[in-house]
């Protein structure tokens, strides 16, 4: 009963939160300290655009992580692949945007089922060493063959080709709503993931892989499907990204950016699909507002000892990242979860993955 | 002729350079299962703080580079132990975790190391003999790559040495196969794993001071670059197998080089493809034990 | 006659599984006791827990003292052997270096073990993972005979042996008994009626049973019951279920 209960509610509060970042755009909301302009301007909406690509991708990890176990530290390979794979596209062959988001797409999907067949010869640990190579390649590649993707400097987005209205700073509110599809979008994805009977054996393979072999289930095979969904639900969160800064650099594809995303996943909660959002939120705004205090007076005027850690936002976050890491285990949403609703964690330690809600729990990801 | 002994030549002093790093990382995974990512800001903080101290009292001068050396080794090592007695201890056993705040650290450290030194890279000087050449079977080759390999060979003597023939050395190699037996005989394994991390962070702090006379700067990001190919290495050599360590740190770099020369500076990619290749054949790599 | 080991209402887990649920039972401080019950039920589990090598919950009393709160090792330096179930010796490591690392007082028995088991003062600079299983065997056990120990825990030292060397094993455990008490566990009935003195029938990760070992071997329903066969056929490690 009160779980039923529980599931309207969170639908509810689901529902009314998309509505009310949809209606975002049109409110005269100003959150000093917090949001550079209003709501309706252009300052804050791409700021909380690119927040919601972030969002996008961090729930992207979070079903390799939280669902399926799996530390990859080349995520950002496949988000890249989106991003320069819809420049490339609309850069060199003419063909429209929508036909041009398939095709970066599908490519986004290939590049991950080479990578994933490969990398999932090896499991836990080397992993995640074997991803972050992959995704070192990725951005040699992309600086390498500075022709096509522009190396070092970046690949500025052709808009040749791509509807008026999703061009320039006065459609700024459009690429916001994209962006806000995008993200409601991936979080459906995460959400049929967990729900379906892949998810299942996914967290089930994490809790104990042998017991599903015994059961003569194929544990490897549910994790690569997991894996490519993540994959190409990160392509999504690339071509957005792309769209909305009319343009992609190196960074896309780097470690630094898995990391990034690694770092949202694990303040929101690992494992928990409304934490990744947060997370991505959290950081993108923490980031910005951080390099706003960087250059700020009140900075200025320190001793070197406060002022140089204090300017580098990347350092604050980083710190910020570890404190979670050892004294908030579940991120933020494990700990809003656990101890402030109170849910019947404890006794749930032997139940096991038959339970529905089960995709909430806080993982205790091994390798 | 000369050009593949050049090239040969200088695979071999760039693999000893991944051997300094990559030791460490397949001691410290094979004990604790601990993927170290911190490792490269490790061997960063030796490099910059080696080189403050060289510039200080005239950095072509060989004093200037034998103590930068030291210091390299120094830092090195007390960052490395604090690390893993700060940030890796309280979170024993949770090895996700562990790879996670080390994670954090490599991030955080990179920002800071910007914030103090700058993002460009500063471009350095070492004792002239370094950059001048030595002539081998044809091929010129620049002094500082036997360097590298004088100081890779000693790293790879000393670390045998003491793997066998001292006691901590054998609870290292008990603790690597199984270690909750060790525990079980009343050895406090959690000491060793200190000592482990102190070894890597020295190994590491030495390959900075090095690293940087090899590519003649410091910056920010030296470390974690070369730790991406230390981790290649490691999984090639199989993890946590010292010798395979070694070995796929010069089969590697080798590649890399012949590439870099033959393939029209390919080597980067190549790896990569070894890798893939040595996964496909061999998950366990040239010389790892069987998954666990 | 007094206890040197008290277990009381212990739980352990591995991982989020609960293996022992809430076992009490205590081990005096001579001769063998040994621990009985069929394929799964959680000897080796308490042993385990005993020595905190996993998650454990109650009390655990060594000597008067509370050893559950301590880390294995500080549990091991009090004076507690361990021969795991199996073997676990370090096969990259010498004969000698298993038996060095194990040793941990100034004076180690080392005459002791050398005169129990020959053949490994023979074979000392052999890799022992290249030893035999009964070799090994040997080493595991004279790792926990080097020092001397209040308690030893012994899990399954003759499983899988040929039947000369189950005799070797079981002699060098009645000799050890001598000077230190033992909590074995057996799933050879001879080996327990030729050792123990008591014992502890364990079932679904609980005590369900403790008295004289011979008179719980000697009811042959009891046995069927608890044990899963017939009390004269020696049974190790075969036909009995799992638990559920
Ligand atoms: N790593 C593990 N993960 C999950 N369950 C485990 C694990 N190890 C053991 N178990 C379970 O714990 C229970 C108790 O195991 P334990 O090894 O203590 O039994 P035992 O009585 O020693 O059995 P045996 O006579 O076969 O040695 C068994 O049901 C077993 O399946
Ligand atoms: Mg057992």
């Amino acid at each position: 009963m009160s779980d039923f209960i529980r599931t309207w509610w969170k639908l509810l509060a689901g529902v009314a939160g998309v509505v009310f970042m949809a209606l975002l755009p049109l409110l005269n909301i100003s959150v000093p300290g917090v949001l550079p302009t209003p709501t309706y301007q252009p300052g804050t909406l791409a700021l909380l655009s690119l927040a919601m690509v972030f969002s996008a991708l961090a729930l992207s990890y979070n079903m390799l992580l939280g669902t399926g176990g799996m530390l990859s530290f080349g995520h950002a390979l496949y988000f890249g692949a989106g991003a320069y794979g819809l420049g490339i596209i609309l850069a060199n062959f003419g063909v429209p945007l929508w036909p041009g988001v398939l095709i970066a797409l599908l490519g986004g999907l290939l590049i991950a089922i080479v990578t994933g067949a490969i990398s999932m010869r090896v499991s836990g640990i080397p992993f995640a060493m074997v991803t972050l190579a992959f995704a070192q390649a990725g951005s040699v590649l992309v600086r390498r063959n500075s022709s096509v993707t522009g190396g070092e400097e970046g690949l500025s987005l052709n808009t040749e080709h791509v509807p008026d209205g999703l061009v320039g700073v006065a459609n700024t509110r459009n690429l916001y709503w994209f962006a806000l599809g995008v993200v409601v979008l991936v979080y459906l994805v995460a959400l049929w993931v967990d729900r379906s009977r892949l998810g299942h054996l996914a967290r089930a393979t994490r809790e104990n892989e042998l017991r599903i072999r015994v059961l003569g289930l194929e544990p490897t095979r549910a994790r690569f499907v997991l894996f490519l969904i993540a994959a190409l639900s990160a392509s999504g969160a690339g071509v957005a990204y792309i769209l909305l800064q009319s343009g992609t650099v190196p960074r896309a594809v780097s470690a630094d950016l898995t990391i990034t995303v690694l770092v949202m996943v694990v303040l929101g909660g690992v494992g928990y699909r409304w934490g990744a959002v947060l997370g991505g939120f959290l950081y993108t705004i923490l980031d910005q507002r951080l390099t706003v205090l960087a250059g700020s007076e009140a900075i200025e005027g320190l001793p070197s000892v406060l002022r140089i850690p204090l300017s580098e936002p990347l350092f604050l976050l980083g710190t910020l990242f570890i404190l979670v890491v050892i004294f908030l285990p579940g991120g933020i949403a494990g700990t809003v979860e656990t101890r402030w609703l109170q849910r019947r964690r404890a006794d749930a330690l032997t139940e096991l993955d038959d339970d529905a809600d089960e995709a909430q729990r806080p993982s205790e990801v091994r390798p | 002729m000369s050009t593949l002994v050049l090239v040969l030549v200088t695979g071999v002093g760039l693999g000893a350079l991944y051997f300094l790093v990559a030791s460490g990382l397949s001691l410290i995974y094979g004990l604790m299962h601990v993927l170290n990512f911190a490792h490269g800001v490790f061997l960063t903080l030796g490099a910059f703080l080696g080189w403050e101290v060289a510039s200080r009292i005239g950095a072509t001068g060989w004093p200037a580079f034998l103590l930068s050396i030291l210091v390299g080794g120094l830092v090195g090592t007390a960052f490395a132990t604090v690390t893993e007695l700060a940030l890796i201890r309280p979170l024993y056993e949770r090895h996700i975790e562990q790879v996670l705040v080390t994670v954090g650290l490599a991030f955080a450290a990179v920002a800071l190391f910007e914030g103090i030194w700058g993002s460009d890279p500063i471009f350095i000087t070492g004792p002239a003999w370094l950059d001048e050449t030595t002539t081998l079977l044809g091929a010129r080759i620049p002094n500082v790559y036997f360097v590298l390999m004088i100081a890779a060979t000693a790293l790879l003597a000393s670390l045998v040495v003491f793997l066998r023939y001292t006691r901590y050395g054998m609870i290292i190699r008990a603790g690597v196969e199984n270690r909750a037996m060790v525990t079980a005989l009343g050895i406090d394994v959690k000491k060793s794993f200190t000592l482990v991390f102190a070894i890597g962070g020295s190994a590491a702090g030495v390959g900075g001071v090095l690293a940087a006379h090899y590519t003649g700067y410091v910056s920010a990001h030296l470390g974690q670059t070369l730790l991406i190919f230390a981790f290649i290495v490691t999984v090639i050599g199989g993890l946590g197998s010292l010798s395979g360590a070694a070995i796929a740190s010069v089969l590697v770099a080798v590649l890399q080089q012949l590439a870099n020369y033959y393939l029209g500076g390919t080597g980067d990619l190549i790896v990569v493809v070894a890798l893939a290749v040595v996964l496909l054949v061999r998950p366990r790599g040239l010389l790892g034990r069987r998954p666990a | 006659m007094s206890t040197i080991l008290e277990v009381a209402g212990m739980s352990a887990s591995i991982g989020s599984q609960q293996v022992v649920e809430s076992v009490s039972f205590s081990v005096p401080d001579t001769g063998i006791t040994a621990v009985l019950g069929r394929n799964g039920v959680g000897k080796t589990s308490t042993l385990r827990g005993i020595l905190g090598l996993i998650k454990r919950k109650g009390e655990v009393t060594l000597a008067g003292e509370r050893i559950d709160g301590l880390p294995t090792h500080r549990i091991v330096q009090r004076g507690v052997g361990y021969v795991p179930e199996d073997r676990e010796v370090f096969a990259s490591l010498t004969v000698a270096e298993n038996l060095a690392l194990a040793e941990r007082q100034a004076n180690p028995r080392r005459d002791f073990v050398a005169h129990l088991f020959p053949d490994l003062v023979e074979r000392r600079a052999q890799m022992a993972g290249t030893l035999s299983g009964g070799q090994q065997q040997m080493v595991s056990v004279a790792r926990a005979l080097l020092n001397d120990n209040r308690l030893l825990l012994v899990d399954e030292p003759t499983k899988g042996l040929a039947p000369r060397i189950v005799n070797e094993v079981a002699g060098a455990l009645e000799e050890a008994s001598r000077t230190v008490p033992i909590l074995l566990v057996e799933q050879n009935l001879e080996v327990v009626k030729r050792l123990a003195k008591d014992a502890i029938v364990i079932d679904g990760g609980r005590v369900v049973h403790r008295g004289d070992a011979r008179e719980i071997l000697g009811d042959e329903e009891l046995t069927r019951r608890l044990l899963g066969v017939h009390g004269d056929a020696p049974a190790d490690g075969h036909g009995t279920e799992e638990r559920a």
